[in-house]
């Protein structure tokens, strides 16, 4: 563990990509093959299983430090972090000396931290306890990170490929295949991985491709060339899926490796119809039979949310699987084709699966067409369609690129439409986590709203974290009263000096505090940018918005200024 | 807050003795201001006379100007001020640090002002000094905050300077206090070398040099030929200069921040430094507790930082008469009181909506 802990120190201070390289590389040249397994598990990020809660890791220890809760509350308050809080106030307990122990990561991963969790009661907390007195400090932060749950690393999976490249003189793309779709920390994975000769045959048939992804587009660097290479199509507004169909298997696959299967057992009866030895790269979306364009986004994560879905959310829901290439047929990988040729072949088997299929399966498979372009100047207004079309923009793909792995910039672009924009008062700000603990980085903003819609008789809602609230207009000058509604919570887009002096500002303006949560004097103003906005009867202003952050800062504009729920509600899709 | 007619008073211009008809600190000016120390944010410009340590004279002159109306005095010397006695006490904070220590009506009073209990060898260690009431500074009031011993920091310092021959190494602290510690420090360990400096951190070097402080030889960074290399030397700069024009000078260079604040990891990440280094010159929990204990007064006020935290566990588990000194207090006093990790403005941009002050130290 000694060893990955250096690790882990280096790659969180270290700021440059070579040397966190470097680093990675060296560590996993010198580790044993069943601590690099784990090793290279923690720092893809795969959600390791919460062993203990940092509630419990908290208990054990204010047990043994004769700390008052309060106080351990206000450290954690400042570090943000009980793992850390833990490691930083272990002097405070005085353990008893132990002998130390330096136990290979594989050996704490696999016995000893599963064997913990088995503990019960006291015998738990002595073990803890015993342990935490046997580490030096930044492993005891470690073994807490590793044992609630909560360990990441600030580090790319792009990176990670990069060093085992490095280590094993495979091609980077090669390794980013072969980590695809999990990765099982065993010294024999491990090896297998790095394995120059390890060919496909050795492959899991759940197996899929890592996904090629657009890049923001960059107008200046289409001018030269002509319209008619390149092919547009709408930017879907769902999930990124991989479906596979392979030995009478079929896997449906989220751009974020998770298999989702049981949530859509609609595209998994469209995948059994696919011949064998097929990989399709295309949208999950909800979009039914008969209807012309999808259904917003908070219609899919309503099937997202569940593990399976129940017949009346499937009816209510339908799922379809919008295909835009062809990864693999007839069990031979396709990616070093040309697209035109890929999306030929995608349109015969799209047209021999509607032709046998079921008409309940049918349904399921549309392709995704392409868009007339014929000069760059239509681009523009292609791209202002978006919205009625259900979609958030437009892709552009050359017809002649190759399926690559990762963000690759050149091939395909993507050109989303603008954000839809508001301006919005500061009403609430919470601390944020991690490295933003300590600074008030979380906010919610409301906008007008006419009194007297509200149900709440005008003071603020106890509990702003968990909903929304509303909040009288503090100059009652207004002839008729406005409230201020909470219309959206947003975390990022501010820079770190705007951050810093908002920080300042919330502590001085803060009127009441719930919990972490501080209310603020309604006078700051924000525009706020979003992807789409939609009805929602769970939140009190009536409508939600999807992916809201900020935009600008409105030193400027003085909150009587921002816009109103009107305005908001003009801007809904279905409106 | 400080009870109506007791021996220190809380006014607009900041803490008041009536009897001595003095000020303690004031953020604005008066007649006559007690100066526990030469930071920015305890000595400010414009008041009649000042009184402080002769040996923070220096930095004080250079600060608030040649001409002020300074008078000297000795830790330890008792001075008549009115109907009151006063006296300076070493602080351990920086060079010329000091606590006040006022007497008038059967009760003594004791202003800590900032002060650290560990081992500093540029400055004369902290003196405990007994008193019924105490107000004390709480910058690192939790005990999250235990600090190593300022070799052991050093001796790391040197070690992440030394593996490193192929970069320069820029280490950013505090111009004023930690820069000229780390150099005494450094001195110490037996590293001789010469110390190049940004010129905030030059202006600081003859106070300290004047009072006879071992350091190693150290030269503005400015007067380096530029065809010297840079690669393997030590840079000591204030955290402004981070990310600035001045830094574009060295090429490839490694980066450290010196701080108390860099005990907690999310601190260390924010900052974007490479290396964050603890050592602070102000009290850690343990320091604070004990000088509250050594004190032995009967009650205790808490200023900058986690008053309310330390005034809390003061009262319920030590089970002395503490309160926070908070409101006007701590909003008069610029950032200290309130945000504890970002005192120090942005490097190299104004806040938008307060002007943030000069550099405070952590
Ligand atoms: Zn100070
Ligand atoms: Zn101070």
């Amino acid at each position: 563990m000694h060893a990955f802990c250096n690790l882990f120190e280096c790659l969180d201070r270290s700021s440059g990509t070579k040397a966190r390289v470097a680093a990675l590389a060296a560590y996993f040249s010198e580790a044993p093959a069943a601590d690099a397994a784990w090793a290279l598990q923690l720092l893809l990020g795969k959600r390791r299983r919460r062993l203990l809660t940092g509630r419990r890791l908290r208990e054990v220890c204010l047990g043994a430090a004769g700390l008052p809760e309060w106080l351990f509350d206000a450290c954690h308050a400042q570090v943000g972090d009980s793992a850390e809080t833990i490691a930083l106030l272990l002097p405070e307990l005085n353990l008893p000396a132990q002998e130390p122990l330096d136990l290979p990561l594989h050996q704490w991963m696999a016995e000893r931290l599963p064997a913990l969790a088995a503990l019960e009661g006291e015998a738990q907390a002595q073990a803890v306890l015993q342990i935490w007195a046997s580490l030096p400090p930044p492993q005891v932060f470690v073994f807490n990170k590793l044992l609630s749950g909560g360990f990441r690393v600030g580090v790319s999976t792009g990176l990670v490929t990069r060093a085992l490249a490095v280590v094993s003189e495979l091609e980077e793309a090669e390794l980013a295949h072969r980590l695809m779709g999990g990765f099982e920390p065993s010294a024999a994975a491990f090896t297998a991985l790095l394995c120059p000769t390890a060919g496909s045959e050795a492959a899991p048939i759940s197996r899929p491709y890592p996904f090629f992804l657009a890049s923001p587009l960059e107008p200046e660097r289409l001018q030269a060339d002509d319209p008619a290479q390149w092919r547009a199509e709408w930017k879907w507004d769902g999930i990124r899926g991989q479906l596979i169909r392979r030995a009478g298997t079929t896997f449906l696959w989220s751009r974020g490796e998770e298999l989702v299967n049981d949530s859509f057992p609609e595209l998994v009866a469209l995948g059994d119809a696919l011949p064998d030895g097929t990989v399709l790269d295309g949208e999950v979306i909800v979009w039914p039979a008969a209807a012309e364009r999808p259904l917003g986004f908070a219609a899919l994560q309503r099937r997202l949310g569940r593990r399976s879905a129940s017949r009346a959310l499937r009816e209510a829901c339908p799922a379809a699987f919008v295909a835009y290439d062809l990864l693999e047929a007839g069990g031979r990988d396709q990616r070093l084709q040309p697209l035109a040729a890929r999306l030929q072949a995608l349109g015969q088997l799209s047209a021999a699966v509607q032709a046998g299929a079921a008409d309940t399966i049918k349904g399921c498979l549309r392709l995704s067409a392409g868009l007339p372009l014929e000069s760059w100047e239509a681009l523009e207004p292609l791209r202002s369609q978006a919205r009625q079309a259900g979609a958030e923009g437009l892709m552009l793909k050359r017809l002649d690129s190759p399926y690559l792995a990762g963000r690759k910039r050149g091939h395909w672009w993507k050109h989303k439409l603008e954000p839809m924009e508001l301006d919005a008062v500061l009403l609430y700000a919470q601390a944020g986590s991690g490295r933003r603990a300590n600074l008030f980085t979380d906010y919610t903003f409301g906008v007008w709203a006419t009194a007297g819609l509200e149900p709440a008789a005008g003071s603020v809602d106890p509990e702003p974290a968990a909903g929304d609230s509303v909040r009288i207009e503090p100059s009652a000058a207004e002839s008729r009263p406005r409230q201020l509604v909470t219309f959206a919570k947003a975390y990022s887009g501010l820079s770190d000096a705007e951050i810093t002096a908002l920080d300042r500002w919330i502590r001085r303006h803060t009127t009441e505090r719930f919990g972490p949560v501080r209310a603020v004097e309604p006078l700051q103003v924000f525009t706020l940018g979003f992807e789409g906005i939609q009805r929602s009867s769970r939140h009190r202003s009536g409508v939600a918005v999807r992916f809201p952050r900020i935009l600008r800062w409105r030193q400027d504009k003085p909150a009587a200024e921002a816009d109103t729920l009107a305005a908001a509600e003009a801007l809904l899709e279905d409106g | 807050m400080l009870p109506p007619g007791a021996l220190i008073q809380h006014t607009p211009q900041g803490l008041y003795c009536p009897a001595a008809d003095a000020w303690i600190d004031p953020w604005r000016p008066v007649p006559r201001a007690l100066i526990t120390h030469a930071h920015a944010d305890h000595a400010r410009p414009g008041s009649q006379v000042y009184w402080a340590v002769g040996s923070a004279a220096g930095v004080l002159r250079q600060r608030l100007g040649q001409g002020i109306d300074l008078r000297a005095v000795a830790y330890g010397q008792e001075l008549r001020l009115g109907d009151a006695t006063v006296s300076f006490h070493s602080a351990g904070h920086v060079l010329g640090s000091a606590q006040v220590r006022i007497s008038a009506g059967g009760e003594t009073w004791l202003i800590s002002g900032d002060y650290k209990r560990d081992a500093d060898p540029s400055c004369v260690p902290f003196e405990p000094v007994a008193a019924d009431v105490l107000i004390t500074e709480a910058t690192f009031g939790l005990p999250v905050y235990r600090w190593r011993p300022g070799q052991e920091v050093a001796a790391e310092i040197a070690a992440w300077w030394k593996q490193a021959p192929e970069r320069p190494s820029l280490l950013f602290c505090y111009a004023f206090g930690k820069a000229q510690r780390l150099l005494a420090e450094l001195h110490q360990l037996g590293l001789n070398e010469e110390v190049l400096l940004h010129g905030a951190v030059q202006t600081l070097m003859a106070p300290y040099r004047e009072q006879g402080i071992a350091m190693p030889p150290t030269r503005p960074a400015s007067e380096l030929p530029r065809s010297e290399p840079l690669a393997g030397r030590l840079v000591l700069a204030p955290p402004s200069a981070h990310r600035s024009v001045w830094m574009k000078r060295f090429k490839a260079p490694q980066t450290g921040f010196v701080s108390g604040w860099m005990a907690v990891r999310g601190a260390r990440r924010r900052r974007g430094y490479e290396r964050g280094f603890v050592l602070s010159d102000h009290a850690d929990w343990n320091g604070l507790l004990t000088t509250v204990r050594q004190s032995q007064a009967r009650q205790v006020y808490v200023t900058h930082g986690q008053g309310d935290v330390l005034a809390r566990y003061l009262r319920e588990v030590e089970g002395i008469s503490a309160e926070p000194l908070s409101g006007g207090f701590a909003a008069e006093r610029g950032m200290e009181g309130e945000d504890l990790d970002e005192r120090q403005k942005p490097e190299g941009q104004e806040a938008p909506l307060e002007k943030a002050g000069e550099e405070t130290p952590g």
